[in-house]
């Protein structure tokens, strides 16, 4: 049916044109440097503790350009004892910074939603800010698929 | 790398059998390929963001506009009684022109004629929000595109374009959506190209977008030459897309990834 | 024109702990994009959202580029009286909006 010859040649044609493409689009990743730097300026030199927060993101993504996500931390959210704040950051996107959400006892749950973009497959951390100033973190990697036949960009 | 897979699927499908139609039985519109989080978000309308444009849609509604001085709402009241099942049935045959004509196209014939206003221009937040306004008052309702017999031979040409091979990949739209349309393209679901919820949000765009637009970057896809918006060729095909889907629920505005 | 998408439930018993949704319409633009030119497309974003109760703030968020566009945030609150939630949202290039919604305490 099809002539394999014209094929292969169209193919070649169109490949050259893609690598070309993607030699400008690529975006400048933030270092691991910038990520440490942005958790720090949140957390001082306090510890940062596994526990105590739940980060429900989806392992596989349709679309970086908008990715659920929803952070729970786990807290009787009284006067005495509740979430101070929730901040979120991520590895890869040219910023390390997603969110910083502030809460307080009369939250009465310590659960926020958002929904995110992220440039690549990467990591995802977020970070709680308890009542008595411990931290405490979630971290989840969330894979990107690449979307097929996307419309070029502006 | 994601240029050269979509590249070597198309080439693998270049080579398919021939175009069979899908029965009826068989039909899923694209929110049944999605995810669960992307159907939450089309579900619920306060986490739906083309629920946005329609409420930027209904204030436009109320808007007097024109040398006319006149709003949509002047000569049709209540869009939710008197747009009630009209997206339904678009593209429609317009007698004065002659040939079919779709929702975007309608609402800009209504602000030249009626409104003597300058028309919108496509894919602007003003017309994709009226589109959508109107749309949202068939949401539920099964499409009845296609029926009026003064259609036939438009019908017919879009769908000699759903079939035919254009483009560098040498691909019709049937290659994908009918041949194809339970496999994957990268990442993908191909889907069945039914056109149940547009003006529709696309997590890709960010933003709300047309059939036409969809179309386009289709075609473009396939590396062939896109029609202009609002060409014959887009009604034509974006109508016989309409009356393949004829008695599927609208979803205006739907989600898609 | 910007519009917004607000849920709180019209009516909640005293000291119950509500959910918030709230949907804005933003093209959060990240500033790291590039037109064909190769000019960079400048920033726009929302860079910071509060609701407050009867005139007190309840929530606060920092908003960065890796939001996406029409930012979605929701949140829990305990209600206490009945009384009306004022959200604002306020961005780059002066982007500043408000809106209300009421609840009754029963």
């Amino acid at each position: 049916m099809a002539n394999s010859d014209h094929t292969t040649r169209r193919t070649f044609l169109s490949l050259t044109s893609g690598a070309a493409a993607l030699v400008i689009v690529r975006p400048v990743d933030a270092t691991p440097a910038m990520l440490s730097a942005a958790v720090r300026n949140v957390v001082g030199e306090a510890d940062v503790h596994t526990g105590k927060v739940k980060l429900d993101i989806p392992p596989l993504v349709e679309n970086g350009n908008t990715v659920p996500m929803t952070i729970s931390v786990t807290s009787p959210m009284t006067a005495d004892e509740y979430v101070k704040s929730i901040h979120v950051f991520n590895e890869k996107n040219p910023q390390p910074n997603i969110g910083n959400f502030y809460l307080g006892p009369r939250a009465g749950r310590a659960q926020v939603s958002t929904r995110i973009r992220l440039a690549d497959s990467q990591k995802v951390t977020a970070i709680a800010r308890l009542s008595d100033d411990t931290f405490w973190s979630a971290t989840a990697d969330v894979v990107v698929t690449l979307a097929a036949c996307t419309e070029e960009a502006i | 790398m994601k240029i050269a897979v979509c590249i070597a699927l198309l080439t693998a499908m270049a080579g398919a059998a021939l175009a069979t139609e899908i029965p009826r039985s068989e039909r899923r519109s694209g929110y049944s390929f999605m995810s669960a989080d992307s159907k939450a978000m089309q579900d619920e309308d306060t986490a739906n963001p083309g629920m946005l444009s329609v409420l930027d849609g209904e204030t436009l509604w109320m808007r007097k506009a024109g040398a006319a001085n006149k709003a949509c709402a002047d000569c049709h009241n209540d869009a939710r009684v008197s747009m009630k099942g009209v997206a339904a049935h678009y593209p429609a045959f317009d007698k004065a022109l002659g040939k079919p004509v779709d929702l975007e196209g309608r609402i800009n014939l209504c602000r030249t004629n009626h409104q003597q206003a300058t028309p919108f221009a496509y894919e602007s937040r003003e017309l994709l929000a009226l589109t959508a306004y109107v749309a949202r008052q068939s949401r539920g309702m099964p499409i009845t595109a296609g029926g009026d017999p003064e259609l036939a031979p438009f019908v017919e040409q879009g769908h000699a374009l759903f079939m035919q091979r254009q483009g560098q990949l040498n691909l019709g739209c049937t290659s994908c959506h009918d041949d194809n349309w339970d496999k994957k393209l990268a990442g993908s679901a191909i889907t069945q190209a039914q056109p149940t919820g547009y003006p529709l949000y696309r997590l890709e765009w960010q933003a709300l977008g047309s059939l036409q637009r969809r179309l386009r970057a289709c075609i473009t896809g396939i590396r062939a030459q896109a029609y202009d918006y609002g060409s014959p060729e887009l009604v034509e095909l974006e109508l016989y897309l309409m009356t393949r889907a004829r008695g599927m629920p609208v979803e205006t505005p739907a989600v898609r990834p | 024109m910007p519009s917004a998408l607000i849920n709180v439930p019209a009516k909640a018993k005293r000291g119950s702990v509500i959910e918030i949704k709230t949907l804005m319409s933003h093209i959060m633009e990240t500033g790291y994009r590039h037109t064909a030119s190769g000019s960079v497309v400048p920033r726009d974003i929302i860079t910071s959202f509060i609701c407050r109760f009867n005139g007190k703030e309840v929530f606060r968020a920092d908003l960065y580029p890796a939001i996406a566009a029409n930012p979605f945030i929701t949140f829990f609150t305990t209600v206490t009286e009945s009384g009306k939630f004022e959200f604002e949202w306020i961005g780059d290039k002066g982007f500043s909006e408000t809106t209300q919604a009421s609840i009754t305490v029963e």
